[in-house]
Order: C-alpha cells, then structure tokens, then sequence
C-alpha cells in the first residue's frame, strides 16, 4: 500500500510535469477506462525528423492513470517515432516501478493504450 | 429491536482478515451482500444430499429438488406479497428480469412513438435494454430528472405523465445516493396516466419492507445475492393477466406444455418464462436467505440501516474535504457515495482496502447520474443488517489515512 502511493506518485500527482494540451498538434488521441470513467488524452509535436519535440496529456482519473501518463510524456521526449511504437507495457510499469493487480493495471496502462492508438495513426487525429 | 452485533456471527466472511492483522470492514452490500451460515448450509445440503433435476422426474430425488424449487418460489412470493407463487419467476438476476419485460412485454405492446418513463438515476439494468428497444423499435424514452438534493423532480414527472407514456419504470432505491423514491405515489401517478409500471427493486427488497399488492405494481424486478442469497439467481414478479398474455422469453425444455416438429405451446405460469434447468441449488439458497430476513424482520433491519446512516453522515460531514452527494437521512437507505477533495475515489478505494476497508469507487453502473453531478466517478460505502458504528468509525479512521497520504 504505501508502496503503491510512495512520494514519487503522489508528488507526481499533485505536480505533474507534462499535462497540457499542445496547439498545434501532430498527434491527439483520447480514450476512456470504461469500468472506471478515467480519460486520458494525449498531443504530440513532431519535428522535421519525426522525433517527439513536445509530448503533453491531460485528462482525469486516479493517482495511478495520471502519473502514468505523467512519466510516459516525459519518456518520449526527443525519441523518435519508431520508438515510441516500440515501447512496451514492461517499459511502463518499470518507470511507475510499482506491483500493480490486475484492475489498477488498466488505470496505469491507459495512457499506454492512447499513446499507442496515436502513434499508430488511429483515426482521430484532428487538424 | 434484533441485536445486529451478535448476528455478525452467522457470516462467516465477516470473520475473516483481509490481511494478517488487517481485520475486514465490510461496506460493500450494495454491489453484493455477505452471505449467513443458514444459506451457505442450505445449499450445500441441497447438493449433498438432494441433487436431481427438477419437474418430471418420478424418483425421490428428483420429488424432493422439485419441492424444494418451488418452495423457494413460494417463500419468495410471501416475502414481496405476491398474491400466488405462479408471479414469481425465477431469472438469473435483476438485469435478466428487466430484460425478461423488455423483450417479451414490450416488444408485443410497444410501437415506435410510443413513450417510457425513465429516470436519471437509473442502473444501467434499467436504461440500456430500453435503449436497444428504443433502437430497434424507435420507441421515445423521456427521463424525470434528478434534483441536486438527489431526488427526482415530481412536478416535472407529472409533466412527462401528461404526454400518456405505456411504461414508467424506476428504481426504488438508488445504488448511489440510497434515495428511496416515492413508489406507492409514483406508480398510483403512472396508473392514473394508463402507464404500466416496472420497480427495479434490487435495492429495495434487501433492505425495507416490499408489499406488491400495496404498491399495485405491474411488474418487480429483484437480485438474490443482494439479500444474503447466492448469486446466479433472481425474480421477476409480474400482474398475472400481464404475464399470461406475454410471449415467452427463452425457448428450450421446462416452458413448453406440448411440443411437435411444426411447432409449441407455452407452459403455464411461471414454468412458461422458465426454459431450460434453472438454478436449483441457488434457489434453495434464496428462499434461505428470505428466511434469515423475516426471521430479524424488514422492519427492524430498515430502522438499523437508517439509523447507521444518519450517524455515519454526521460523522463523514465531519471530515474536511468529504463531499456526500444524495439527500439527507430520512430519504435515503443506507448507501453512502462521496468525494474526497484532490483524491481520486480509486485511490481512495485502494487506501481503504489497505486498511481492511472495503468501499466501492467508480460510477457503480450509473453513468449518467454521475454526470449530472458533473462527477467522473465517487467512492460508495454501503451497509447492511450486520454492519454497526465500529464499521463506521474504521472507514472514518482509514479516511483520515488517505488525507495523511495526499497530505
């Protein structure tokens, strides 16, 4: 338990680094944790090269999504695209770096999903 | 008045730890109850030493399943007031039951134009299969707004009662801000306007006393294992000349009088909305658990839940940053859901349980209720006839070890 809320995440929580929305975007995708009602949405800029320039998520849920998202934004900076495709949900949980059952890992994979959706190109990016 | 701390002895999960050390605090009974040794026994005696299939069988087995099948139904029919056990139809759940009227009633009744009366408190149970009637026959579906109190608006159910809705269905008692609507007033309303009228009473029948012929509801739709029954198992009850002209629900063995290769003839009531081997061992359980409830009595059991709440209000009010939504004490049962400033309700849940807690924390099935409270999600903590203060006072102290965590 207080593993699971050390101080990192709820500093984390209540400062987070990288949520915003980013105008203008390349890259926007949303999702929503249907059990829970936690949304998630994520924008990225790109520079000429296809690395991430700027990456940001907003969006509300719990300790856990939001930190989440929290660190994979600032993961992803400056990478290039192809490995951002390739990050995995191991790389995640070991930058949350918590024992997670199974209904809180939907929480801390949410962003994971989006940023995946994203980077994919699922269609919903907006101008 | 029953002595609700020592009957804490007959559930056995009560007993338990949820870690070393960590004793449980059960406040849960809303999504589902904790279960009494009475009908962990039955059932298990059901399978030890009764087993067989029910209806037709000749051997003695089979005789014994069957009556103990029916004498479930029949508990159940006297429990709600029934005026004969052939009202009461054996359904997995209160969902199946809404459904069971959704599919067969109104599908035979209801043309596109027509009009339902929902509210904005609804369960999903009670929303989306009118949704997909209202999909798939453009049936028009109009919703009694809910106030910010937690109530709902009668002036403007009187309002939507004007435009002669078929059917008026509602919760009797909400999952999320316990209220207790007015259903004898709401369902005389309905009848006046030439409405028919579906209870979903999953949270009403476990905690307050539920008399069909009081009400004159049509139809009653009602959960086992949210009054110490097993799960797998619920009841539809309905008006007899309604469920005799309703086209069967499922097809299979048990609901049929005669059967050749062009075609059927229903069976009676309730065997009619019964195909296929029901859940016999689940029904003994339910008729179990009617007997544990009316040996304490309904009365006795919705004086200690409100009297639990209202203490358990004061006490959560007086916590800083707490917000309770739903109405006060004397319109609500006990079911409790709150937010607690800067915490998210699913790490507050998750605190809790860390401390033997057990809450609920989402939108507990009722989506759109939570938007009209412009709330994402809210923590729910809920009670039953074998909670008392202690249970209060440890969700109290855990609350106070989530505001240590976020500080």
């Amino acid at each position: 338990m207080d593993d699971l809320y050390r101080e990192m995440i709820v500093e984390r929580f209540k400062t987070p680094l990288f949520r915003g929305h980013l105008e203008p975007h390349d890259i926007f995708y949303e999702d929503d944790n249907p059990v829970c009602g936690d949304h998630i949405e994520i924008t990225l800029q790109l520079d000429e090269t296809g690395h991430v320039r700027a990456a940001a998520f907003d969006g509300q849920g719990c300790a856990i999504s939001q930190v989440a998202a929290d660190l994979l934004m600032e993961s992803i900076q400056g990478k290039p695209l192809d490995e951002v495709r390739a990050l995995t949900k191991e790389d995640l949980l070991e930058l949350l770096g918590i024992e997670l059952g199974p209904t809180r890992l939907k929480c801390a994979l949410l962003s994971f999903k989006v940023l995946k959706a994203g980077v994919y190109g699922l269609d919903k990016t907006e101008a | 008045m029953p002595n609700f701390t020592a009957l804490r002895e007959d559930f056995p999960t009560l007993a338990r730890e949820v870690r070393p050390g960590v004793p449980l605090t059960y406040l849960d009974s809303t999504a589902t109850a904790q279960k009494p040794r009475a009908v962990l026994e039955a059932m298990d005696a059901f399978y030890r030493r009764h087993n067989a299939n029910i209806h037709r069988g000749i051997h003695t087995l089979a005789e014994e399943a069957t009556a103990a099948y029916e004498g479930a139904r029949e508990k159940i029919a006297a429990f709600i007031n029934a005026p004969e056990a052939a009202q009461v139809i054996f359904t997995r759940n209160t969902t199946e039951s809404i459904n069971l009227v959704a599919y067969t009633w109104a599908r035979a009744n209801l043309k596109a134009g027509d009009l339902i009366v929902l509210t904005e408190m609804e369960h999903h149970s009670n929303l989306v299969p009118w949704q997909m009637l209202a999909a798939e026959r453009g049936v028009e579906l109009a919703f009694i707004p809910v106030t910010a109190e937690g109530l709902l608006d009668m002036a403007a159910y009187a309002r939507l009662l004007e435009r002669e809705p078929k059917l008026v269905a509602f919760t009797h008692m909400s999952n999320v801000l316990g209220t207790i609507n007015p259903a004898g007033e709401m369902i005389a309303a309905a009848r006046a306007a030439g409405a028919i009228t579906l209870l979903d009473a999953a949270q009403s029948v476990p905690h307050l006393p539920v008399d069909v012929q009081a009400l004159e509801v049509d139809f009653l739709a009602f959960s086992a294992h949210k009054m110490l029954g097993p799960t797998g198992i619920g009841a539809l009850y309905g008006r007899r000349d309604l469920l005799e002209a309703m086209p069967p629900f499922l097809g299979g063995g048990d609901m049929i009088k005669r059967v050749d290769l062009d075609g059927f003839r229903a069976n009676d009531l309730p065997h009619k909305f019964e195909a296929g081997t029901p859940a016999i061992a689940e029904a003994v359980g339910f008729g179990a658990a009617v007997d544990y409830l009316r040996a304490v009595g309904m009365e006795a059991i919705l004086a200690h839940e409100q009297e639990l709440t209202a203490y358990a209000l004061e006490r959560l009010a007086a916590v800083p940053g707490v917000r309770i939504i739903g109405p006060r004490a004397e319109k609500r049962g006990g079911v409790i859901a709150f937010v607690l400033e800067g915490v998210h309700p699913h790490d507050v849940a998750q605190i809790l349980d860390g401390e033997g807690v057990a809450v609920r924390a989402g939108h507990h099935c009722a989506q759109p209720l939570h938007l009209c409270f412009n709330l994402p999600a809210t923590t729910r903590a809920s009670f039953y006839l074998y909670n008392t203060r202690d249970d209060v006072e440890r969700l109290v102290k855990a609350l106070a070890k989530v505001k240590e965590i976020f500080g």
